[in-house]
């Protein structure tokens, strides 16, 4: 077994050997500028990339013309929604999103809101999900565009986007969706979902870093968004710069093997994710965050009570990686947004970690991490007031607490 | 962020885990923080009313490695401390001496606060006034 185990994969991947493979002649000898229309090593580029560009639409189910290229899915997020704010600006002014979106959504909204948009944040319940009924309620005619992630960052909670998007159509609406943690880990079907545009991420699904995209449908309806980077007209007016081509290759070529392999690898890599849930939960007082009938398979969240989350995983991050809903390293003291927006307290959403599995990981790197996590988590109890309060019956949020 | 060796050593090998007998008027208990804040410290001392020294010092605390090493080097510091001495430490001798980077301060805020909890509760359990540094 190799150390540090990586068990942070909501976070980035690693990228498939096979990935790097395809990309490294793009460096070398293969380095022309897609753009370059009248040599040799422009076309073989042009060519690279839109061999690329029909690997990525074809995972998701839409046609190569369909999908624009941008440095990552927060580019492609903030083309989305600042970019139909533009566009669809005498339409209307107003979108909806939800109050566990990604900070890339959530703050592309609150720049918008300074330009004049109106923007409702919905609530989720729980388990994560927004509730269909009140999503449909708050659409009004002036309702341009509705923001919901396909699956949550955090606790790998899966929207109903079918739903979502039949009120949408409904109701006349477009539907944008940050799908960075679901594309290349559960099917994805722009067409069978309804949705409108879509960001999402190479590094996400064991491509490299500095590459994304935004899908635009281009029929039924065609939807148009305003370019957030003015240059050379690349990627249909709708993102100039040169385009990165190694990065392209790369992504595509994760995306092809994202999906041939995904039904394999959802099987083994979710049976692991199960065995790693089920032996922590066996811990005293710790419970899974999220909404376990309609979760990413890689994903589990679990709150350990009476230890906080950082302290936990110093016991053993030498050895694991994993990540925390603690937030005791900022200067806020502020624990996750997200598991804030569930309904969990202060003190379960600090006393929170993150195990994302991926496509590399063994069971022999899961069976390790439940002895450790568990060992640690029982010898931080020792150690923690709160553990020992609980133990002797008494109510700990019944004290009167000094908050600073 | 990579913690220093000394806070390491001290979440690895925590001095002065335990609990005193909070009921006893030689023993002053200070609780401080919140769980909601992501730190709870509970820091106790027993001292000998006839010469004023710490006799002993136990801790147990909710937080990240770095609450944690500041108690437990707190519990190690006022044994055999006398009262005086034990009020006038400062949150930022633990600051240096566990090399705690700046989002790292508040836990050794957290470990004078509950010192100086923990002697004035003693003092309060035997009829003096509270004191401050």
């Amino acid at each position: 077994m190799n150390f540090p185990i990586y068990l942070d994969n909501n976070a980035t991947t690693p990228c498939d050997p096979r990935v790097i493979d395809a990309m490294l002649p793009y460096f070398t000898s293969k380095f022309g500028n897609a753009a370059s229309r009248n040599h040799p090593f422009g076309w073989v580029a042009e060519e690279a990339v839109d061999y690329a560009r029909e690997q990525v639409a074809k995972l998701i189910g839409a046609d190569a013309k369909e999908i624009i290229f941008t440095s990552g899915a927060t580019e492609a997020d903030n083309l989305a929604i600042k970019g139909v704010f533009e566009m669809y600006a005498q339409k209307g002014n107003h979108i909806i999103t939800a109050v566990t979106e990604h900070k890339a959504v959530l703050d592309a909204c609150h720049h918008i809101e300074k330009l004049g948009a109106k923007v409702t944040y919905l609530p989720v319940n729980n388990e994560g999900l927004i509730n269909l009924e009140e999503l449909e309620n708050t659409i009004t005619d002036a309702t341009i565009l509705v923001a919901i992630m396909y699956a949550n960052n955090e606790v790998g909670t899966i929207q109903n986007m079918k739903a979502i998007s039949a009120i949408c159509k409904k109701k006349g609406t477009l539907l944008f969706s940050d799908a960075t943690q679901a594309v290349g880990k559960i099917p994805v079907d722009v067409n069978a979902d309804g949705i409108d545009l879509m960001a999402f991420s190479a590094h996400k699904m064991y491509g490299p870093k500095g590459v994304g995209a935004l899908y635009v449908r281009r029929k039924n309806p065609r939807v148009k968004v305003t370019a957030q980077m003015d240059g050379g007209g690349h990627e249909r007016g709708m993102r100039s710069g040169t385009l990165n081509v190694p990065g392209i290759v790369g992504f595509g070529t994760a995306a092809e093997i994202c999906r041939l392999d995904m039904e394999a690898d959802t099987a083994r890599i979710s049976k692991l994710r199960d065995k790693l849930e089920t032996a922590l939960c066996k811990i005293e007082e710790s419970y899974v965050n999220g909404c376990v009938s309609s979760r990413l398979p890689h994903v589990s969240n679990i709150s350990f009570k009476y230890v906080e989350g950082e302290g936990l995983m110093m016991g053993f991050n030498k050895n694991i990686a994993v990540s925390s809903g603690s937030a005791c390293t900022s200067a806020s003291l502020e624990p996750s947004y997200v598991l804030k927006a569930l309904g969990l307290g202060d003190d379960l959403a600090h006393s929170s970690l993150r195990f994302g599995l991926g496509r590399f990981t063994t069971e022999e790197e899961v069976d390790y991490t439940i002895e450790a996590v568990s060992k640690t988590v029982l010898k931080l109890r020792e150690v923690s007031p709160l553990w020992e309060m609980f133990k002797e019956g008494m109510d700990i949020n019944a004290i009167e607490w000094a908050h600073h | 962020m990579a913690y220093s060796e000394k806070v390491l050593d001290h979440y690895e090998n925590p001095k002065n885990v335990g609990t005193l007998d909070k009921n006893k008027s030689t023993v002053g208990t200070g609780l401080v923080g919140a769980p909601e804040c992501g730190d709870v410290m509970r820091l106790q001392i027993e001292v000998d009313p006839a010469t004023q020294l710490i006799t002993d010092a136990k801790f147990k605390t909710f937080g990240c490695g770095s609450a944690i090493a500041s108690s437990s080097l707190a519990t190690e510091w006022l044994k055999g401390k006398s009262i005086d001495e034990a009020i006038k430490i400062d949150n930022m001798d633990i600051v240096e001496e566990l090399a705690l980077p700046p989002v790292k301060i508040h836990c050794s805020v957290l470990a004078e606060d509950a010192i100086k909890a923990a002697i004035n509760d003693y003092r309060a359990k035997n009829g003096l006034e509270a004191i401050n540094g």
